[in-house]
Formats: structure tokens, C-alpha cells, sequence
């Protein structure tokens, strides 16, 4: 199990994978709105998304998960 | 009429900076807040404070229903919308005036007009100011931008009619770039302003941005308080802005001042507003927009005039005429205002956290406009502009000189500033020959990121 972590505090604006999507390490995977800008959250490492943790609209702390992988 | 008591529907910096006029002129200030920023000193210099709601804008800072009850609640004379949030929201303006409540800012109509991008380009070109080649109206559909964009001819600039602060603009150098482009920015343009209207300007090539700050009574008396020169910009949002221009000529400058004059009286403008303009590299000057507001970098207005430009806009709102003519008004000196940003200094990203320190230089010719003191917490809701340097000297060498001194005495810990960047601009060699335009920083960072 590999967990994506939100890289600041902000607000979900986009999730762009879901479940049984297959990610490459480097890829955006949600977009956060912080400071009003748009900061894109990219996978640390490949994978196959297993559960997406959070919905457009939702408040994330910095280092939350966001996205867990499977092999 | 006198103003005896006015709220301010805004917050950090600007916030701050409302009640500081107020205070000399004896007028009762009432802050509003999100839960986000019940620490900030604004809330705890105005003589009451009233919490408004979650931290999100449209919760809060945005919600016209609340802000216009609680004025109401409080008594106040005058909301002061300060920039940004709903300071050109012509509904909101409008809602205050049928409040009986005055709006600190030109007429909801006047705002309208400017806020619709497509219908002030039409009224400037019938005034005679000179704007950006374009759609005079708006284009309905991808085949139709193409058939403009041929006429224009590439690159063309893809804009939102309602849009504003480098929202929803890109250039398109191609056709293939500009279909590309049509849907995203119109879905931009309907879910961030709510109209979907585009339209296309001629791409100006290297251009800088200057802009000329006008002042207008209710007898359309019309002034101009010089330009302000704001090329060094991030993602079309500006770092650094001095007064007077170090890069335009002598001609091109009164041509400015011709120009912005000329636009608000076109319009009727009353009280301290903007006029932008692209400047090319032949000096040919074109309208951008106007902003009915005052303006984040009107410190450096003040530092070279002496005016109080917020005093100006409570005196003009309360009805009173300008107290001086074009000829009573000198420029002194050089000024420069350099915007402190919560911010990586070279990816830009932003960078919320608890403040740990916070100190700012003192000393002649130094003005610090901070939203923030040590302890406070900056949050991920608002803009990351945490505080203004503005550093005003007898010509620009000695500005730059005290600007260098300035920022290496500032010292903030706990979060990523832009300071070190702030720096070493003012010791850039182009930046010190005033010889720059708006791809200053972008050129720089991609050459920071080769090497």
C-alpha cells in the first residue's frame, strides 16, 4: 500500500484519477487550490489508484492522504 | 456629508491600511472577519469587529447578504470595499447605495461598464483612447475565433469578458493552440466570473505595463496623480511597481496621462481609479482595462505626491471636489513598492504556515503596509501578499540603494517568502537600467532553472 499526501494545505479542486486507474510516478492526481492558485499533487510513485480518500470541495492539512495505491 | 463611521468589507493589509486614514480623520471604523483571520491585527485596531463567517471567500469575505446587514446593524455611514473580493462587484455597490449606505468607489454603473471587458473596450474606442486591435464584441463560438484570430493574425490574446488578475486570459500562437484553448477558458470564464463571453486582442509582443492613476469629483473635475510602472510580474500578477516609469520617454508619458484623463472623463468617473495600459516596443500605447478601485500599489502614488489617496476617495465620496488642479500636483523623488508574497522565491508555489518571526527594516524613506505580525497563522484561503515594502528616495539610484539595505534588514521566519528574490532583483543589472518589460521574471526563471 503507497499513500499520495497533499504537499500543502488547500482546498480540493480537481481529482483526476479514480479507482482501478493505473498512475506513473510523476503524474497529477488532484489539483489544490492554495492562496487562490492552483497547485497540482503528483503521484511519488506508480501504481494502481485503490481508493481515492477525498471529494472536490474538501479542506486538506498539509501531508493528509489523498490517494492510496495498490501494486 | 460627512463619513462618521464606515466598515471596511476586506482584511489583511489593506484593511489595516483603511483604518490608518481613518484614525487621523477621527472616523469610527467596524472590521469584518473570517474565522481564518480573527488574530490579524486589522481586528484588533478597528473599534469593533465582527466575525462574518467561515474561511472561505464566498463564506465569508464574498457574502454581500451579511456584510450589508451588519453595516446596517452598526449604523455605518460608508462600506470601503478595498481591492480585490467585492470591490468591483457593481451588485454589491449597487446593493450598498439602495442601503442608503455610501459606497467608497465610483458609481455601481460605472463599475459595471469597466467590469465587462468587451463594452469598455467599445466605449474607449469611441472616446478616441487608443486600444488593443480586437473583437469589438465578443466571439460566439471556436469557428468564429479562428476566422477573428486570421484577421487580427497570430498571436492572438484569449480573454474573459468578466475576468481580471490573470484569470482567464492565455495567448494562443496557432490555430491548433487556440481550438485547443476555447473550451477550457470558456468553462474557466463561466465558473470563475460566471459569463462565459470571450473575446480576442492582438498579442503584444514584449510589452510593458504601465498605468496612470486618476482622480475624479462628482463636477467632473479629472486629474491625473502620474503612472505607476508594474512590468515585473508573475503569472500576469504584479511583484514590483515604481512611480514614475524608469524606461518610457518624455512623449510617450504625457501621451499616457492623455489617455487616462481622457478615459475617465469618458465614463464619468468619480472618486481615485486606474487606467492600464500595454506600452509596445515602438512606445505605442493601448488601453487594457480600467480598475474603479484603489489599487494595491497606490502606496508608491503616495510616496512620490504626499496625497493620502484613501482620505482623497472619503473626501470625494462625501461629495467634495478636488482640492487641487493638475498644476498643484508635483512628483518628488523615485518610489518603489515591492509586495512580500508567502511563497517559494523560485517555483512561485505558495507557502501557508505560522509566521515565527516578523521584522521589518526601519529608517528614512521606508514605508512597511504588513497584514501580518509574528504569531499570526497564513492560511491557505486568501492571496499569499503578506505585506509592501515602499521605499521612496530623491531619484531612483538612491531608492534602489535604501530598497537593498530594506530587504536584507527584513526578516520573516517560519514561512517561504520572496524575499531573497526581491533582493536580487534590485541588484539585476536590467532591473537597475529600467530597461524591462512583463517577461522580466519568467526569462529570469527559466534561465535560473537551466543553469
Amino acid at each position: 500500500m503507497k499513500t499520495i499526501a497533499a504537499t500543502m494545505s488547500g482546498t480540493v479542486l480537481q481529482v483526476l484519477v479514480q479507482p482501478g486507474d493505473r498512475v506513473e510516478s510523476g503524474q497529477d492526481v488532484v489539483i489544490l487550490e492554495s492562496m487562490k492558485m492552483e497547485v497540482p499533487v503528483q503521484a511519488t510513485v506508480g501504481g494502481t489508484v485503490k481508493e481515492v480518500k477525498v471529494e472536490v470541495g474538501a479542506f486538506v492539512g498539509d501531508g493528509d492522504p489523498l490517494i492510496e495505491l495498490e501494486d | 456629508m460627512e463619513i462618521k463611521k464606515l466598515l471596511i468589507a476586506n482584511r489583511g493589509e489593506i484593511a489595516r491600511r483603511i483604518i490608518r486614514t481613518c484614525r487621523k480623520r477621527g472616523i469610527e471604523v467596524v472590521a469584518v472577519y473570517s474565522d481564518a483571520d480573527q488574530n490579524l491585527p486589522y481586528v484588533k485596531e478597528a473599534d469593533e469587529a465582527v466575525r462574518i463567517g467561515p474561511p472561505p471567500v464566498a463564506q465569508s469575505y464574498l457574502n454581500i447578504d451579511t456584510i450589508i446587514r451588519t453595516a446596517k446593524e452598526k449604523k455605518v455611514d460608508a462600506i470601503h470595499p478595498g481591492y480585490g473580493l467585492l470591490s468591483e462587484n457593481a451588485t454589491f455597490a449597487r446593493q450598498v447605495e439602495e442601503a442608503g449606505i455610501r459606497f467608497i468607489g465610483p458609481s455601481s454603473e460605472v463599475i459595471a461598464l469597466m467590469g465587462d471587458k468587451v463594452k469598455a473596450r467599445q466605449q474607449m474606442a469611441a472616446a478616441g483612447v487608443p486600444i488593443v486591435p480586437g473583437t469589438p464584441e465578443g466571439v460566439k463560438n471556436v469557428e468564429e475565433a479562428l476566422i477573428k484570430a486570421q484577421e487580427i493574425g497570430f498571436p492572438v490574446m484569449l480573454k474573459a469578458s468578466a475576468g481580471g488578475g490573470g484569470i482567464g486570459m492565455i495567448v494562443c500562437r496557432s490555430e491548433d493552440e487556440l481550438s485547443k484553448a476555447f473550451p477550457s477558458t470558456q468553462g474557466r470564464a463561466k465558473a470563475y466570473f460566471g459569463d462565459n463571453t470571450l473575446f480576442l486582442e492582438k498579442y503584444i509582443e514584449k510589452p510593458r505595463h504601465v498605468e496612470v492613476q486618476i482622480v475624479g469629483d462628482h463636477k467632473q473635475n479629472v486629474v491625473h496623480l502620474f503612472e505607476r510602472e508594474c512590468s515585473i510580474q508573475r503569472r500576469n500578477q504584479k511583484v514590483i511597481e515604481e512611480s514614475l516609469s524608469p524606461s518610457i520617454s518624455e512623449k510617450t508619458r504625457s501621451r499616457l496621462y492623455e489617455a487616462g484623463v481622457q478615459a475617465a472623463r469618458a465614463v464619468g468617473y468619480t472618486g481615485v481609479g486606474t487606467v492600464e495600459f500595454l506600452v509596445d516596443q515602438d512606445e505605442q500605447i493601448y488601453f487594457l482595462e480600467m480598475n474603479t478601485r484603489l489599487q494595491v500599489e497606490h502606496p508608491v502614488t503616495e510616496a512620490i505626491t504626499g496625497l493620502d489617496l484613501v482620505e482623497l476617495q472619503l473626501d470625494l465620496a462625501a461629495g467634495k471636489l478636488l482640492p487641487f488642479s493638475q498644476e498643484q500636483i508635483t512628483a518628488t523623488g523615485h518610489g518603489i513598492e515591492y509586495r512580500i508574497y508567502a511563497e517559494d522565491p523560485t517555483t512561485f508555489m505558495p507557502s501557508p504556515g505560522k509566521i515565527e518571526v516578523f521584522t521589518a527594516p526601519q529608517g528614512e524613506g521606508i514605508r512597511i503596509d504588513a497584514g501580518v505580525e509574528a504569531g499570526n497563522e497564513v492560511t491557505p484561503f486568501y492571496d499569499p501578499m503578506i505585506a509592501k515594502l515602499v521605499v521612496h528616495g530623491k531619484d531612483r539610484e538612491e531608492t534602489l540603494q535604501r530598497s537593498r539595505e530594506a530587504l536584507s534588514a527584513f526578516q520573516i521566519e517560519g514561512i517561504r517568502t520572496n524575499l531573497p528574490l526581491l533582493k536580487e532583483i534590485t541588484t539585476d543589472p536590467q532591473f537597475v537600467s529600467g530597461k524591462y518589460d512583463t517577461h522580466f521574471l519568467m526569462n529570469r526563471t527559466n534561465s535560473t532553472r537551466r543553469n
